[in-house]
């Protein structure tokens, strides 16, 4: 089967360079290989791996979305203000919240497909208000002290073998989970392939472009609000300015993960390990000490850089093979 | 059709823009447009709307003609921090002005070289292709500055931040001189047509015999000079250099200057002036906003209502409302059709 | 090959008097169409002959103005895609319309996955897509992305899909101009199979080989009417060809003065050998010399764009060799034959040729000026004279030259186009069907220009369809048939007779009548 071999190219690829790159990590320092590190590595990067979630459907249906750090942000702020201000119980507020991001993306998606406006820049748009109107609550950081945050954040699933999985590791496993399921065994998953790939024929083949186009937004704004109450848990505070640079982070994520910027061709399992490779750089240089953090700004970008290059060769290797004959 | 019109109607909206928002200004601040001269330089409202602006006006200036060739560099503001990195840190090591300057400029133009072959040759996405430097260069302004937050005390290069040339503030002096230069370059070579051309309609160009990965290097490469120069304007002002932060999401008011200057994000026509006329109007609802005692957060949605505002203008779903037969509508063309007898069009 | 199932009373497909006009262009004038159950119905005719619409109004993608279409004598009116799949018509176009970033599985199903608990039952779409293909003879891994594929063996699934949808009618859509001999032959075996189960087929081509190997009847349409339908059998080609081109094959034409004849003895301008490319033309020998009109004719489809485009390195050739001059050139993209002193006004006006936003003024001097270099502009004076010359030359009807040239119309962009290339006063000027789609008085202007060029000493190059036309102003004709270029007229031999007779000539395919390797199951 060399065929799944290279279709699944990317991913074994970067999923070597992960493996790879914590085995460099493990001989490097004694302590490196040890449960408590992969925890960590899971924990800290869980709202990235939600919100990457989220990105990675919508480049697979062809879109971007550079809304997500400032929903992101809004959310914590609005989680803040109806706790801490409101006097909410934090359930409702999660509610309000995941719905208000929802609804956000949903928007967002009806803009794109009714005025057949780039995602790009409506998004961009997007980023603008949420990050105003995350400024309007309040411009100072919140700290929440709902007895309910601390025991979330004591929520822990712990195995005999060491590992430690708190509740923001095991809504991202979830959502990475759920978000394989829906991708290959839904219709919907389906569709968003098919919009990814060429829009014009998804429609001729019966796909439903306008609800496919503001579920897929929808659904990136859905996550980037819980990726905001995962982030709110994890820093214990709202914060207007919270994860900016969220979105870029994240669609590097899905890069690295093998992703298409193009739309149609991915994996979200790609994207959770280019999320814990990103995560691994920055854990490599916190173990090192005397590496400076800029470095892994560079490493990111050298990656970037080489994934993209890896694509476009794949890409022009596969079009050079237009002349497979039929099998008999 | 207006922003798509020819000739000088369709400048009208941004002139009427930028006057409606000083003259708003005015109303509130009755001593908006007093200006004053204090020791050999102008002082004021309106100056400062123009100094302030400066930054994002040069960034403009550069995006203008990427965006007329229907790309976009997001690594403007990433390569602002590297060349004022540069700057501040030869300058602390003592090296003259000129040398200072030739190398932070030099920098601005590799980053615009990296870009463009990318974009070019590589034929990669122009958001993707740029996305590596916005992400990397950060990282690179960094390394040069040791993640210090470096300062210096050398007047000649604070003089590019905060010294007068004829009491005009520098910023705003470079700003017109590289505004003009770039319009000499692109109206009085041939280049300003190539750009259109390659920006409109690419296949066409090239079966014309126009050498489109030149014309599209070469847009790139001056955006990254642009984006140098409005670094070191902003690392000699504030004299120091801020790798984390010099130049931070400059790049999404950039583009937005240009949309809001009239410029299509779909490429072709494009005007040098009326990109730094967006930057301004951009830049006199912050000082407006300021100065009417709101709180700054409240530029980001006005900043938001601008763009979705310009956006709809521009959508095809407005302004078109021409009946399509279903699934004609071709993918990724957005630009209305026009009809052979429309003679609206002209002024 | 008989019909398995007994063909009822009713027609399978019935359209009568159908009519469709677009902004008040008849695109189609009462045009009658029979499809009965278990046939291959060719649908013929050259371009604006009204073919596509007639299958946009089957398939739902237009509604129709007037007339009937009945299905087994069931008056229906789609009004999209999916509903007209319903009716049980499917279509697959040349430009396959199926996503190649999902497998084949999920290519055949889209849409209409098995489903297991609320989920997509994977492995059922597996097996079914497996069995699905079987009949045509295809086990390929259904699971690879369908892009991976051959375009011959994506065009089968589209079928298979179709088919499976439950298709009683299958429009294809010239499936086979993108396909090789081989592939071509499958095809027809899988056509014929569904032929035998009493599907019927409307069968879109412009190979007349084909049209003779495998069809049973053929509807010609020509300018949106209906000429005529014939039993392949009963038809000869030449009658064919007569009817699609729709010539009164006695007429005689005028001609222009010919020059003298020792213009065959100048050493040529441009001379190809073996110039070619896999999958786009065979390779043709091909002497352009100065001062003569050098016709591409052909039905269309038959490669004489491809051969222009490969003249002028749109395409680049991946055989043979040019020279210019007596010595070796190389055409690698259009800059280079620019370079040669060649010009080239494509087919694809809009696509290809003006750039609509700029003025009509900039689009005239953009060749000149590319060629000058950007560092060398011209100045505004002189862009402005050279437009006025050529507005006045070519009388290109505008209100002034800064108009955009996307405001103009068909005839006076091409003029437009023409304008720029002259500007450059090139050497070689390749014209593909420059007189297409402009209004008759544009038509005779632009046919005495080449006349007049060519007198001047320029040489041409043109495609046209036109036969008259060809051979009205050309030294010599060359004709295409299936990609190949099948024969040369020259001087007293050029007339529509004999351009009509070359295209109709059957020659045996060399490869077609071989047997394909793939076992077709019943």
């Amino acid at each position: 089967m060399t065929g799944a071999l290279q279709r699944f190219l990317p991913l074994v690829v970067t999923t070597a360079v992960l493996v790879v790159g914590f085995l460099i990590c493990a001989a490097q320092f004694p302590n490196f290989a040890s449960w408590r590190v992969v925890a960590n590595l899971l924990t800290d990067n869980a709202f990235l791996g939600i919100t990457a979630v989220g990105m990675t459907f919508v480049i697979l249906s062809g879109g971007i979305d550079l809304s997500v750090g400032a929903v992101i942000g809004f959310t914590t702020v609005l989680l803040a203000v109806l706790i801490e201000q409101g006097g909410w119980h934090p359930v409702p507020a999660f509610a309000v919240a995941l719905i208000a991001a929802g609804g956000f993306g949903a928007a967002m998606g009806g803009v794109i497909h009714v005025f057949q406006m780039p995602p790009f820049i409506v998004t961009l748009a997007g980023m603008f208000i949420a990050r105003g109107l995350g400024f309007v609550l309040t411009t100072d950081s919140v700290p929440i002290n709902h007895p309910l945050y601390g025991e979330l954040n004591d929520m822990a699933l712990r195995f005999d073998f060491g590992l430690k999985l708190t509740l923001p590791a095991l809504l991202m496993l979830g959502v990475v989970v759920a978000a394989v399921v829906l991708a290959h065994w839904t219709r919907f998953g389906a569709n968003l392939y098919a919009l990814g790939g060429n829009r014009q024929s998804a429609e001729l083949m019966g796909v439903p472009v306008a609800r496919t186009t503001v579920a897929v937004y929808g659904l990136s704004g859905l996550l980037a609000g819980l990726a905001g109450i995962v982030f709110s848990l994890y820093t214990g505070a709202g914060y207007s300015l919270a994860a900016t640079g969220v979105e870029l982070d994240t669609i590097t994520a899905v890069v690295i993960g093998g992703t298409q910027l193009t739309g149609g061709y991915g994996y979200v399992v790609g994207t959770f390990v280019g999320v814990l490779i990103q995560g691994l750089i920055q854990t490599y240089i916190t173990f090192d000490g005397s590496l400076s953090s800029w470095w892994t700004k560079i490493a990111i970008g050298v990656l970037l850089f080489v994934f993209i290059l890896l694509q476009k060769g794949l890409l022009v290797v596969w079009a050079g093979r237009g002349g497979e004959p039929a099998e008999a | 059709m207006t922003l798509s019109a020819p000739g000088p109607a369709r400048n009208l909206p941004q002139y009427g823009a930028l006057i409606a928002v000083l003259l708003a200004n005015w109303l509130l601040f009755p001593d908006f447009f007093a200006i004053r001269l204090q020791d050999g330089r102008l002082f004021g409202s309106l100056i400062d709307v123009l100094n302030r602006g400066a930054p994002v006006a040069l960034l403009a200036v550069g995006m203008t003609m990427v965006i007329a060739t229907r790309g976009v560099d997001l690594s403007v503001g990433a390569v602002m921090a590297i060349s004022g990195a540069i700057a501040a840190t030869m300058t602390g090591a003592g090296w003259s002005l000129p040398a200072v300057l030739a190398a932070s400029l030099a920098a601005g133009l590799l980053c615009g070289l990296w870009n463009g072959v990318l974009v070019a040759v590589l034929r990669i996405q122009p958001i993707i292709a740029t996305l590596i430097l916005m992400v990397a260069g950060r990282g690179i302004a960094q390394l040069v500055t040791e993640g210090q937050i470096v300062t210096f005390t050398s007047p000649a290069l604070a003089f590019i931040g905060s010294g007068s040339f004829l009491t005009v503030p520098m910023p705003v002096v470079l700003t017109i001189v590289l505004l003009a230069v770039t319009a000499l370059l692109v109206r009085a070579t041939a280049l300003g047509l190539m750009i259109e051309a390659v920006g409109i309609n690419r296949l066409s160009s090239a079966g014309a015999g126009v050498n489109t990965p030149v014309v599209l290097v070469a847009v790139y490469v001056w955006c990254g000079l642009c984006a140098a120069v409005a670094g070191l304007i902003v690392t000699a002002d504030i004299r120091g250099a801020d790798a984390n932060n010099a130049g931070l999401w400059l790049e999404l008011d950039a583009i937005l200057a240009v949309v809001v200057g009239g410029t299509s994000l779909l490429g072709g026509r494009f005007g040098l002036v009326l990109s730094v006329v967006g930057a301004l109007i951009i830049q006199s609802m912050n000082t407006g906003i300021l100065l009417s005692g709101f709180k700054p957060e409240f530029n980001l949605i006005v900043k938001a209502g601008v763009l979705l505002v310009v956006l709809l203008l521009q959508s095809p779903t407005l302004t078109l409302f021409l009946p399509r037969p279903r699934g004609a509508r071709p993918i990724g063309t957005v630009k209305p059709p026009v009809a052979p007898t429309s003679g609206g069009a002209k002024p | 090959m008989t019909a398995s199932t007994a063909p009822p009373s009713a027609p399978l497909l019935a359209i009568r008097g159908l009519s469709k006009a677009f902004l008040g262009v008849q695109a189609l004038d009462g045009v009658d169409f029979t499809l009965r159950h278990g046939e291959i119905h060719a649908l013929l005719g050259e371009n604006g002959a009204g073919k596509s619409t007639l299958i946009k109004t089957l398939t739902g993608v237009y509604q129709r103005d007037g007339g009937t279409v009945a299905l087994e004598g069931r008056e229906i009116a789609p009004r999209g895609v999916e509903e007209a799949q319903r009716l049980h018509i499917g279509t697959v176009y040349q430009e396959v319309n199926l996503l190649p970033n999902l497998s084949v599985a999920e290519n055949l199903f889209l849409g209409r996955q098995p489903m297991r608990w609320g989920l997509v039952d994977r492995g059922a779409m597996r097996r079914r897509a497996r069995a699905v293909l079987q009949p045509y003879g295809l086990s390929v891994d259904v699971t690879a992305p369908l892009g991976r594929f051959s375009v011959a063996t994506q065009q089968i699934i589209a079928i298979a899909r179709a088919v499976d949808m439950s298709a009683k009618v299958l429009i294809l859509d010239e499936p086979t101009a993108s396909l090789d001999a081989q592939e071509v032959a499958v095809l027809f075996k899988v056509m014929r199979t569904l032929r035998s189960r009493g599907i019927g087929i409307v069968f879109v081509t412009h190979f007349l080989d084909q049209v003779y190997e495998v069809c049973d009847s053929i509807t010609v349409l020509r300018n949106g009417r209906l000429v005529g339908e014939r039993r392949t059998a009963d038809l000869p080609r030449l009658d064919l060809v007569a009817m699609m081109l729709g010539r009164e094959l006695e007429a005689a034409a005028h001609r222009i003065d010919l020059g003298p004849a020792e213009l065959d003895s100048r050493p040529p301008l441009a001379s190809f050998k073996g110039f070619g490319k896999a999958r786009s033309v065979e390779p043709f020998d091909l002497d352009i010399r100065p001062g003569e009109v050098v016709a591409l004719a052909g039905l269309l489809g038959s490669g004489r764009t491809e051969t222009v485009r490969l003249v002028f390195g749109m395409d680049r050739a991946d055989k043979g060799e040019a020279t210019v001059d007596g010595r070796p050139a190389r055409l690698r993209g259009p800059r280079d034959a620019v370079r040669l002193g060649f010009g080239f006004c494509p087919e694809d006006r809009k696509k290809e040729g003006i750039v609509g936003e700029l003025s009509v003024r900039e689009n005239i001097i953009l060749a000149l000026q590319a060629r000058q270099g950007w560092l060398k502009p011209i100045p505004r004076r002189r862009q402005e004279e050279i437009a006025d010359r050529f507005i006045r030359l070519l009388d290109i009807r505008t209100p002034d030259a800064e108009r955009p040239i996307q405001l103009l119309s068909g005839g006076n962009q091409q003029k437009a186009l023409l304008a720029r290339w002259l500007a450059t006063e090139p050497r070689l000027l390749i014209l593909d069907e420059p007189t297409r789609g402009i209004d008759v008085g544009a038509h005779a202007e632009i046919i005495r220009l080449i006349e007049r060029l060519c007198a001047d000493g320029m040489a041409l190059l043109v495609v046209s369809s036109e036969l008259e036309e060809i051979v009205a102003y050309s030294r010599r004709v060359v004709v295409l048939r299936d990609r190949r270029h099948v024969a040369e007229l020259r001087g007293g031999e050029v007339s529509v007779e004999r351009i009509v007779a070359a295209i109709a000539s059957e020659t045996p395919n060399p490869i077609a009548s071989e047997t394909p390797n793939i076992e077709v199951r019943q």
